[in-house]
């Protein structure tokens, strides 16, 4: 039974106001606890270790799966490993998604390595918002690994979000793709306070005309920390293309480190960042048309991070 | 009613420059006034400083007989100033309709951002939902950012060179716009022009050079003087007037 905290943490999480159509697996603090399949989508619980199967039969098409983690109690280390078979030409949704909440003294950590293999011709949305919040002195931690197979003409476009509430959280994420595939990473993330998160994202074009595109956003505020390091690699004809943007402010600390490395003469990658703080000129634009000093910054910051 | 009283703006660097030297102006409700001048003069930094970007290193600025020199830019802006920049900013993540729904946001009518667009020459359909970042020209930001101007219910209305980069099919219709202004509203509208065509929408001319108001008057009175005068009016010593063959030297 899921109860108020349960469903306020959905929300934030994965925007679920009821339960969601489709195939749901829905695990808190350490366990599942509430689970649908659909005729094309099975969930299965593996039997060697915690996690689960997420099995899409191929030209599945409109249909999407929702799986939340939600941790609402201290002191939970919770580690899941989740494998997705994306089906041939299926085209599908995957909302995944964690929250602490942590009122406690002590550190509650969930870790989700996620193995992806999306085949020929699938197409794949997936959603991964992380989200904390408690008054206690306990920590949020969450550490993400996300490794995607992408095959022949499949196209996965991924959208990995983290505004405040984690403490701290070590991201990796590794994707291979093949021929004719095709890889958007959108990443948005703010810290504040003295949170601290680190993200690797390394990006392989091992086939013929595949093409990557990563567009990292984030902003830094009081103490925190982040620590950036992408690396393209251009192993056959192909294309990428990464952009990282960040805006420091107070005494935050942001490390990035693009690097892109061609292996092949018909591989064109570029690489983009910038790292500064918000352009004044922005603000005297908003605040000539009757917005405050912080008006404005906080429209620019959620412009910013959209 | 607008009053600058021996306004002047002194720049603190390795050389201490004085941008604008002791301005006295006036400008009244439902005039149109065009400052011109060469390059350097100081008519950006006027604006500027009428918007309160920059603060006057002395002299006093009156809006309706109140003091606002020590307000900031959000403070004017509250108080009915607005200033479409010669520059315009651009942002990551702000929608076209969403900047002009901020801007139209503290107008107490009603504003159709359709119209809005349409009075820059832009389709509505084509721009509302375009980012206002890099992918937008230089013609197309600054007609969205006159548009920001037009948004509000401004006592004062200062647009900085409105022209540059608009092309001239969509010349008219932004003369014509500014026109409506005037008619409509009781707007004191300052244009930062070097255009001949802006100038004639004008009811008065003001010439800034070196920092200075160096002549100010009804529109035709200036602009005989100017049509008639082929000599720059700028009064730093340059090599102007040697003949051909002169050594180029830099």
């Amino acid at each position: 039974m899921l109860n108020a905290l349960d469903k306020l943490m959905l929300e934030k999480v994965a925007d679920l106001h009821e339960i969601p159509q489709g195939a749901f697996n829905i695990r808190k603090n350490g366990a599942g606890v509430q689970r649908n399949t659909t005729a094309n989508i099975d969930i299965v619980t593996k039997t060697d270790k915690s996690g689960i199967d997420v099995i899409i039969k191929p030209y599945t098409k409109g249909e999407s799966v929702h799986i939340p983690v939600i941790v609402t109690e201290e002191n939970i280390n919770d580690v899941v490993y989740n494998t997705f078979e994306v089906g041939e030409y299926s085209d599908v949704l995957i909302v995944a998604g964690c929250g602490i909440h942590n009122s406690g003294h002590h550190k509650s950590q969930h870790d989700g390595i996620h193995t992806f293999f999306v085949r020929k011709g699938a197409k794949l949305k997936y959603v991964e918002k992380h989200y904390g919040q408690g008054d206690g002195k306990g920590q949020r931690v969450l550490n993400p690994k996300t490794i995607i197979e992408v095959e022949e003409g499949a196209v996965v476009d991924l959208e990995l979000i983290q505004i405040k509430g984690i403490d701290q959280t070590k991201r990796d994420t590794e994707i291979r793709l093949m021929d004719n595939a095709k890889l958007v990473v959108t990443e948005r993330l703010l810290t504040y306070k003295n949170q601290e998160a680190e993200s690797n994202i390394i990006v392989e074009l091992l086939g013929v005309d595949s093409s990557a595109q990563i567009i990292s956003r984030s902003v830094a505020q009081d103490d925190s920390k982040q620590v950036f390091y992408f690396d393209l690699i251009g192993r056959n004809k192909g294309r990428g293309h990464i952009q990282c943007d960040a805006i420091i402010m107070h005494n935050a600390q942001v490390l990035s480190t693009p690097r892109i490395s061609a292996h092949h003469s018909e591989a064109q990658l570029v690489h983009e960042a910038a790292i500064g703080r918000i352009e004044s000129e922005q603000l005297i634009k908003l605040m000539s048309l009757g917005f405050t000093e912080q008006e404005a910054e906080d429209t620019i910051l959620s412009g910013f991070l959209k | 009613m607008l009053e600058l009283q021996k306004v002047s703006l002194e720049i603190q660097g390795d050389i201490d420059f004085e941008i604008l030297k002791k301005i006295n102006l006036k400008f009244y409700e439902k005039k149109i006034y065009v400052v011109t001048g060469p390059n350097g003069g100081g008519k950006s930094s006027l604006a500027k400083t009428i918007m309160g970007v920059y603060r006057p290193t002395s002299g006093q600025i009156l809006l309706d007989g109140l003091d606002i020199t020590s307000m900031n830019i959000s403070e004017r802006a509250r108080m009915g100033i607005g200033y479409a920049f010669q520059s315009p900013p651009r942002f990551k993540g702000i929608k076209v309709k969403e900047l002009l729904n901020m801007a139209a946001s503290h107008n107490p009518e009603k504003v159709n951002i359709c119209d809005l667009l349409y009075d820059v020459g832009l389709c509505s359909q084509d721009y509302l939902n375009r980012d206002v970042d890099t992918s937008l020209s230089g013609g197309e930001m600054k007609r969205i950012e006159i548009a920001t101007v037009l948004a509000r219910n401004l006592k004062i209305a200062v647009f900085d060179e409105p022209e540059a980069g608009i092309d001239l099919w969509s010349f008219q219709k932004l003369a014509e716009t500014f026109r409506n202004i005037h008619m409509k509203y009781d707007t004191t509208i300052i244009l930062i022009s070097h255009q001949e065509r802006i100038m004639e929408l004008a009811d008065e001319i003001i010439i800034m050079s070196n920092g200075m108001v160096s002549a100010q008057s009804e529109r035709d009175i200036i602009l005989a003087g100017i049509m008639n005068n082929d000599a720059c009016a700028c009064s730093a010593k340059c090599a102007k007037g040697v003949g051909h063959n002169a050594e180029c030297v830099g």
